[in-house]
């Protein structure tokens, strides 16, 4: 297959078949969460469930006190992470033309530049997180084969991009139907794996602070 | 299967719900959960990291209630639970969890850890795998009363003993009261002053007060060890005794997981809202003090600190109740580190005082608490739960730190107005 019709079958078919496998999936996964339901909760509230199961959503992007002094390469690789996956996902030029293109929606980008250093410090961070799980015996004990899949999948486009931005190695076209395939991969794999948080931590932080909230207790 | 296995799963299925299967499909298996837990920090063991004390409920909510899990098992890529399973993980999740709540605080997704172990040992009750020790206490609080064995006519001598002491009537069965109190079998055999306090209390604050003969138990063994029949047996009797004496609220002690089990579980373990009032002593103190009703004079001026119960502080809320009450009797008040919220557990919470098994590990765990004093070095240390009193003090001595724990209602009865006001 020429580079041309790699990149056309990762722009047309192959981006579809994606996007519908990741739509398909994080609506079921989602659905039959919600379907399971919570039991009516019949004792009498001292305080908001909604209100600080909203509150929670938000104050757990910041760390626990006290736990930043006892794992601080998973806290601050954890936090250089997903701020610059963030940047490069959606403050990137092309990509906010991209999902303009498929969504009408428009936003700000940041300069080039800036978005290749992002792409390095995600790279480094998640390279030291991947170090900082092997090493930690909790870690390497909860690890699974499927959160090795969806960091390296994680990688790729990633990697991808940063030699596509720079012109590295392969022809542009090539390298474009490269980083358009590693997306798809990461698309795919999103409902089956760990990646599947980035969904549901909204969920998961409304529910503890819902459940606390209700007796004006922590979360 | 055997019959036990399919009860134990059955009673996991009836445990899981949209949070349930929120907080798994969100976990990123950080560890950061185990970096919050004493039983962890203080062995260095990745199983006691709190996620993998959760580990059957993980695999049957992943096998049954997903698609992807149902199409894994058809095609025999995953294991159904077994019975070695259950017995594998029984001492993870009774031996090595006070229920404390530090790692639902601290998991960066979301996860209400503590509370899917407290549905975890729903169904290791049903399935037969839950120590000795809780097994033979639940026996008694369903054949008896309290699930130590303290009986009617022992607390008949223990009120009279009391109120002989304090010079004020306490009466039993008394109908038309304001509260139904219930008492903490540990407060019956290792705390009884606590009942003397008690009635200064509520005669400076105006209100009358009874002790039921039939429930005076406040803590309930069903909670802890993890079975909603036993718990709502437990409840219910409660409930009864308050309509039968025609109360108007009902008051749970110094006990942190009654207080979970009667205020918040009772309703849903019944299945009906209740028709009275139900507050923990500490909140319906302060409320007494916002109104004016609790005066005291002079204050303790020894170096005081105090113990945040996880049940009554963490995941009750009731620490600014408890300090503003301190504030009355102590002069020279110390926080320590992490107090409030982020309170370490003495150790002994979520039956854990009630596993003998486990006191070694207990005693292991208290390495937090003892860190936490040993830096702010108290002359005395106050609580409002006398399980946490009687853990604390059983540590303190195996460490030999001469330091008195002291219940929170006992020094502000000493320090009362006696007079109403
Ligand atoms: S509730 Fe407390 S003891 Fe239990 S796993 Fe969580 S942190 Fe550990
Ligand atoms: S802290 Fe939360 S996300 Fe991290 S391993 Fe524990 S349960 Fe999973």
């Amino acid at each position: 297959m020429s580079s041309t019709a790699l990149l056309l079958w990762a722009k047309g078919p192959g981006f579809a078949f994606a996007a519908a496998v990741f739509l398909f999936g994080v609506t079921l996964r989602v659905v039959e969460m919600l379907w399971l339901r919570r039991r009516p909760d019949r004792s009498v509230a001292r305080g908001s469930g909604a209100l600080q199961g909203l509150r929670t959503v938000v104050s757990r992007f910041l760390p626990a006190p006290g736990l930043v002094a006892r794992s601080p390469v998973v806290h601050v690789g954890g936090m250089v992470f997903h701020l610059g996956l963030f940047a490069v996902v959606f403050l990137y030029g092309p990509h906010i033309a991209a999902i303009r293109g498929m969504t009408g929606l428009d936003w700000p980008g940041l300069p080039t530049g800036a978005i290749d250093g992002a792409t390095v410090l995600t790279i480094a961070a998640m390279i030291v997180l991947l170090i900082a799980r092997s090493k930690d015996p909790v870690r390497r004990l909860l690890t699974t084969g499927a959160d090795h899949l969806a960091w390296t999948a994680t990688l790729l486009p990633l990697l991808t991009g940063f030699l596509l931005v720079n012109r590295v190695a392969l022809p542009f076209e090539t390298l474009l139907a490269v980083h358009l395939l590693s997306v798809e991969l990461l698309l795919v794999l999103f409902p089956f794996t760990t990646l599947m948080h980035a969904v549901t931590f909204a969920f998961a932080r409304y529910y503890a602070g819902a459940i606390a909230g209700r007796k004006g207790a922590h979360s | 299967m055997t019959l036990s296995l399919g009860n134990g799963l059955a009673a996991l299925r009836e445990q899981i719900d949209a949070p349930v299967a929120a907080f798994f499909s969100s976990c990123v298996h950080c560890g950061l959960c185990a970096e919050a837990c004493l039983f962890y920090t203080e062995t260095g063991d990745p199983h006691y990291a709190p996620i993998r004390k959760l580990e059957p409920l993980r695999r049957l909510w992943s096998r049954e209630f997903t698609l992807f899990g149902r199409i894994g098992a058809a095609l025999g890529l995953s294991r159904p639970l077994t019975e070695a399973d259950l017995a594998e993980w029984e001492v993870l999740v009774y031996d090595s969890c006070t229920l404390c709540g530090r790692c639902s605080l601290a998991c960066p997704v979301g996860n209400d850890l503590t509370a899917m172990i407290r549905k975890l040992r729903e169904g290791m009750t049903a399935a037969g795998y839950a120590p000795e020790g809780l097994k033979k206490a639940a026996v008694r609080a369903l054949t008896g009363i309290s699930p130590v064995g303290v009986g009617e006519h022992s607390v008949r001598k223990l009120v009279e003993a009391q109120a002989a002491a304090c010079g004020i009537p306490i009466e039993m069965d008394k109908e038309g009261a304001d509260w139904l109190v219930t008492i903490s079998s540990i407060e019956f055999i290792a705390f009884p002053e606590v009942l003397g306090a008690l009635a200064k209390l509520f005669k400076a604050a105006g209100a009358t007060w009874t002790i039921a003969s039939d429930a005076y138990e406040a803590t309930n063994i069903g909670v802890q060890i993890g079975s909603r029949d036993v718990a709502g047996t437990l409840v219910q009797r409660i409930v009864d005794a308050a309509h039968r004496l025609k109360v108007k609220g009902v008051v749970t002690p110094e006990c942190g997981h009654a207080y979970q089990a009667l205020r918040w579980e009772g309703p849903n373990l019944i299945g009906a809202a209740y028709d009275v009032e139900v507050i923990h002593i500490i909140d319906l103190l302060d409320r007494w003090r916002a109104a004016g009703k609790l005066k005291t004079s002079g204050k303790d001026t020894s170096r005081l600190t105090y113990h945040d119960p996880c049940q009554i502080s963490r995941r009750g809320g009731l620490e600014p109740q408890a300090r503003r009450l301190m504030a009355m009797v102590a002069a020279d008040f110390v926080e320590t580190a992490d107090a409030g919220p982020w309170n370490w557990c003495c150790g002994g919470g979520g039956g854990l005082s009630a596993n003998h098994r486990a006191k070694d590990l207990r005693l292991t765990v208290f390495g937090p608490k003892k860190r936490q004093l040993e830096a702010v070095k108290p002359e005395g240390l106050v609580t409002a739960c006398s399980n946490c009193r009687n853990i604390l003090e059983e540590a303190l001595q195996h460490y030999d730190m001469d330091l008195p724990v002291l219940g929170l209602v006992e020094m502000l009865a000493e320090y009362l107005d006696e007079e109403p006001s």
